[in-house]
């Protein structure tokens, strides 16, 4: 369980990114959706630990996580998926996937993570993560790293986007056996409403604020209102880009 | 041979035992074995010191080891080796020099590597350079490769310098008839006041000939680097040298590419980067539960892996 206690964030003491953030998040899925420039991917950084808030509070299973640094968070089990992975001249998938897991990832092993997110594995394996790979294997790769890892609370900034060619389905279906095995808390960071849709709980972050919560049932209805085809609302402007 | 010198030959050839096949040894100054096969003949330089290694025409799957390894403090030895590969041969090269130096004196080992290649004759040529050691005498290693490559010929050089050399200056020469290709692939990492210089000059002769260079170090502490790379394309050729560095701490890297077109239709491509390691990499790296310096580690290790 993740709990954020009137967290807040400044850029150069000026700026306001994030403010009074009041949050629990102990379900099996969260989705935090809002526009662009919210303070979304600035939250899941400061969940992290790569932002350090400039106010308030964080504990994780009641242990005051605030001052503790990305390498301890990790280690306590926060992973987290990059909106944009990063790429890495020399290091090869199963390099990756073997220091996600702590240990060094057989074949087997490797084949399925990569399965999982719909690579075959023998194509994959020994590919470095650099130039060479698509920005849609890039993040299929990125997401096999966090299935890899298995830790009780698991982030992702904008899983869908750019996963070309894989349909949302297998996406769903990977955050829900994600959930079997770990038991653990999955927070996706998301404007679609197929994702949407799977939540348990749906967080909207508008300008910095927390401008609502609550169970998907509730909340999302009023998100899909007086839009075209079922996409929330908030974010036109995104979902084109992920229609298309 | 005791245990220093043993370990010096794993480094450097990743030899346990004697090697299977065509091989020479040189053990501080001195013959330290040596092997001939029926199509592989090595045999000792009368004016100078040196070996001549001759590799009959056709010959295919076979490979050479020629380490030296430098266990004596003080040591200055100078090599000139030179390898005729026949027409149509496909073999391997594995070269190489461990140098550990626990005394005060400076220890030396330079080589001048003369490769003639036949006709459609192929090469792989691997070399690899060490250096350990507590003594304050420096570790000194300033290898020459010169590589003449007839019509169709192919080489494939592989140079790896990790760390433990105080002062290298890698000079390679090369020259190419038509058809032949020449790939270069260098790794270095530099460390605390240790200096190294490549320099590459490359003349495409032959059209159709091709050249690719590819380096990459790491500069750490307070070491230097120098790299320079001349691709001349005399007539209708390819040529690509692309050198990226990572540089850390107060490291000093230069790097200089150049490509000269004497012709209208040489082909010729150069790039070069240095930077630093990129946070979001660290950060990464981070977020899978290492710590920065071990995040570090892993991105330098497969920078030159």
């Amino acid at each position: 369980m993740l709990e954020l206690i009137n967290v807040g964030f400044n850029v150069g003491g000026e700026k306001e990114i994030l403010r009074g953030i009041n949050l629990t998040i102990d379900d099996r899925f969260v989705a935090i959706t809002g526009p662009n420039g919210g303070g979304k991917s600035t939250l899941a950084k400061i969940i992290a630990g790569i932002y350090q808030p400039t106010s308030g509070k964080i504990l994780l299973d009641g242990v005051d996580i605030t001052n503790k640094s990305i390498t301890e968070r990790a280690r306590l089990g926060i992973s987290y998926a990059f909106q944009q992975p990063v790429r890495f001249k020399g290091l090869r998938v199963k390099d990756l996937l073997s220091l996600a897991a702590g240990k060094k990832t057989n074949v087997d092993a490797a084949c399925a993570l990569l399965s999982e997110v719909g690579l075959c594995a023998r194509d994959y394996i020994d590919r470095e993560l650099n130039a060479s790979l698509s920005g849609g294997e890039l993040k299929r790769i990125e997401i096999a790293m966090i299935l890899a890892r298995g830790t009780k609370l698991s982030i992702f900034d904008e899983p869908e986007a750019g996963i070309d060619l894989w349909s949302f389905q297998n996406l769903i279906r990977v955050f829900e056996k994600m959930h079997e095995e770990t038991k653990g808390n999955i927070l996706i960071i998301s404007h679609q409403e197929r994702i949407l849709n799977i939540a348990d709980t749906i967080v909207v972050i508008k300008n910095g604020e927390l401008a609502a919560v609550g169970p998907r049932t509730e909340l999302l209805p009023g998100l899909l209102a007086g839009t075209e085809s079922g996409t929330c609302s908030v974010l036109a402007d995104k979902v084109e880009g992920v229609r298309a | 041979m005791d245990a220093i010198k043993q370990r010096l030959l794993k480094e450097v050839a990743e030899l346990d035992s004697l090697p299977v096949g065509a091989y020479n040894i040189r053990e501080n100054g001195k013959a330290g074995g040596r092997q001939t096969t029926a199509n592989i003949d090595i045999q000792t330089k009368t004016d100078k010191p040196g070996i001549d290694i001759i590799i009959k025409p056709g010959t295919k799957n076979e490979s050479v080891h020629i380490p030296v390894v430098l266990s004596e403090s003080g040591l200055k030895d100078m090599v000139y080796n030179d390898f005729f590969i026949g027409e149509d041969a496909d073999v391997v090269i594995i070269a190489g020099c461990g140098i550990h130096n626990a005394g005060c004196g400076d220890s030396a080992h330079d080589g001048i590597h003369t490769f003639h290649l036949a006709k459609n004759a192929r090469l792989r040529y691997v070399e690899k350079h060490y250096g350990e050691g507590e003594g304050s005498g420096k570790r000194l290693m300033n290898p020459t490769t010169v590589v003449h490559l007839a019509e169709g010929a192919h080489m494939e050089m592989e140079t790896t310098q990790i760390g433990g050399i105080d002062d290298t200056t890698r000079i390679t020469n090369g020259d190419l008839e038509a058809g032949a290709s020449l790939v270069v692939r260098e790794k270095i990492m530099t460390v605390g006041d240790q200096h190294a210089v490549t320099d590459f000059t490359v003349d495409m002769n032959g059209e159709g000939s091709s050249v690719n260079v590819i380096s990459r170090s790491v500069a750490k502490e307070n070491s230097r680097q120098e790299f320079v790379s001349r691709i001349n394309g005399n007539t209708a050729c390819a040529g690509h040298t692309e050198c990226d560095a990572i540089i850390m701490d107060d490291a000093c890297v230069l790097a200089s590419p150049q490509i000269t077109a004497n012709h209208v239709d040489a082909s010729l491509i150069h790039e070069a980067a240095i930077g630093k390691i990129a946070g979001e990499q660290l950060i990464k790296l981070m977020t899978l539960g290492l710590t920065e310096r071990e995040a570090e580690e892993q991105i330098v290790n497969g920078f030159l892996a």
